[in-house]
C-alpha cells in the first residue's frame, strides 16, 4: 500500500478537484506549445531553440549547449556566422560555421560551411552531388548561447528509457499533487 | 512539509534560480561591449592560377595565393563572459557574376587564458582561395579583413569586424607552372 502513497492525494479529491487537476495539466501542455509557436513567429525560424548534438563545433559549443536562433528573410548570410541547416536525407539539422559566400545581384546566395572542430569543409556531409547550401536549407542562425541547458535532451536521446521514465514521472506528479 | 524529498526539491529549485539569475547578470554585464580592436594587416606575395577545382565542380577556376602579416593585441576583449574568440581572415570582393564574394582564408581559435597578442609574419593561408569562376585575375579590389566571432559563457554571439583592412591586387597574368 505504501508504494501507492502518492495516490492518497487523488483519493481525497472530489470530482471537481479532479477536473481541476486535469485542466491544470492541459494548461501546462498548451502554454508550452504557445510559447514555442510564439517564438517561431518572433524569430522567423521553424525551430527557434536547438540543442547542440555533436562535438563538431568544439571548443565553442559542446554537446548539450543550447542555441537561440533567428531566421529573418532580410538578414543576409555572411561568413563567420553560425548557421543551422538541414540536408536532404538527414533528419537532424547541423550547426556549422559559414566558410564561403557567393551572392548574386538578385540576392540568391550559395554558401559553404565547416565545423570548427572538423578538418575539412562540409561537402562530404551534403547530399550527393551537392556543392553549396542555399537560403532554403537554413533553419536559423545562432544568435544566443546558453551552456549545459540542453543536457536533459542529450540524456533523453542517449537513453530512451530515461525519457519515458521522466515523462511518466512528470505526468503523474502534475496529476496527483495538489497546489 | 519537512520531509527529505521536499527539502531536496526546494534546495534544487533555489539553486537553479540562483544560477539562472547569475547567468543573466553575467550576460547583462557584457551586452553593451562593442568588441572592437585595431588590426594591422599586410599582404606579401600575391599570385593567381587557373586550374580545375577538383574540390567542387571540376571547372577551371581562379585560385589565389597570398601570404600575409598580421599584428593585433586582443587582450582587452577578454572578460569574464568571453569563453573564446573565433578569428577569421576574410577576403571580400566583387566579380562579374557575383555582387558579393566572401572567402575565409585563415582562422584561429583563441581561448581565454591563451596568448592574445597575435603576431604572424609571412603566413600562408589555411584554406584555398578558390573563386567561384574566374574573377580573381586582374581583380584590384579584394579587401582583406580580420573578423571575430565572440563566444561568451552565456549570451549573444556577435560577429565583429576588426578596425583596419588591406587591399589585395591580383596580377592580370596567370602564374604558370606548379607554384
Amino acid at each position: 500500500m505504501a508504494a501507492f502513497g502518492f495516490l492518497d492525494d487523488v483519493m481525497r479529491m472530489n470530482k471537481r478537484q479532479l477536473y481541476y487537476q486535469l485542466l491544470n495539466f492541459g494548461m501546462i501542455v498548451s502554454s508550452a506549445l504557445m510559447i514555442w509557436k510564439g517564438l517561431m513567429v518572433v524569430t522567423g525560424s521553424e525551430s527557434p531553440i536547438v540543442v547542440v548534438l555533436s562535438g563538431s563545433m568544439e571548443p565553442a559549443f559542446y554537446r548539450g549547449d543550447l542555441l537561440l536562433l533567428t531566421n529573418h528573410k532580410e538578414e543576409p548570410i555572411r561568413v563567420g556566422e553560425i548557421v543551422v541547416f538541414k540536408i536532404e536525407g538527414r533528419d537532424i539539422p547541423i550547426v556549422h560555421r559559414v566558410l564561403k559566400v557567393h551572392e548574386k545581384e538578385d540576392g540568391s546566395v550559395k554558401f559553404l560551411t565547416k565545423g570548427d572542430n572538423n578538418a575539412v569543409d562540409d561537402r562530404g556531409l551534403y547530399a550527393r552531388g551537392q556543392l553549396w547550401l542555399e537560403k532554403k536549407d537554413v533553419v536559423g542562425r545562432a544568435k544566443g548561447f546558453l551552456p549545459y541547458a540542453g543536457i536533459v535532451t542529450i540524456l533523453m536521446n542517449d537513453y530512451p528509457k530515461f525519457k519515458y521514465a521522466m515523462l511518466a514521472f512528470l505526468g503523474i506528479f502534475v496529476l496527483t499533487h495538489r497546489e | 512539509m519537512n520531509s527529505f524529498t521536499s527539502r531536496l526539491n526546494s534546495l534544487f529549485a533555489f539553486t537553479l534560480s540562483v544560477m539562472a539569475a547569475l547567468t543573466f547578470g553575467c550576460f547583462l554585464s557584457t551586452v553593451l561591449n562593442d568588441h572592437l580592436r585595431p588590426v594591422q594587416l599586410s599582404v606579401g606575395k600575391v599570385s593567381v592560377k587557373n586550374v580545375p577545382d577538383y574540390s567542387a565542380d571540376r571547372e577551371r577556376s581562379d585560385l589565389g595565393f597570398i601570404t600575409f602579416d598580421l599584428f593585433t593585441d586582443l587582450s582587452p576583449l577578454y572578460n569574464w563572459n568571453v569563453k573564446m574568440l573565433f578569428l577569421y581572415l576574410t577576403a571580400e570582393y566583387k566579380t562579374k557574376d557575383h555582387e558579393l564574394n566572401q572567402v575565409v582564408l585563415w582562422d584561429k581559435i583563441v581561448k581565454r587564458g591563451e596568448n592574445t597578442i597575435l603576431d604572424f609574419r609571412k603566413t600562408n593561408t589555411k584554406y584555398y582561395f578558390w573563386d567561384y569562376g574566374n574573377g580573381l585575375k586582374g581583380n584590384e579590389n579584394v579587401t582583406l579583413t580580420l573578423r571575430w566571432n565572440v563566444i561568451p559563457n552565456a549570451g549573444t554571439l556577435p560577429n565583429v569586424r576588426g578596425v583596419g583592412s588591406e587591399v589585395i591586387r591580383f596580377p592580370d597574368q596567370y602564374t604558370a607552372g606548379r607554384f
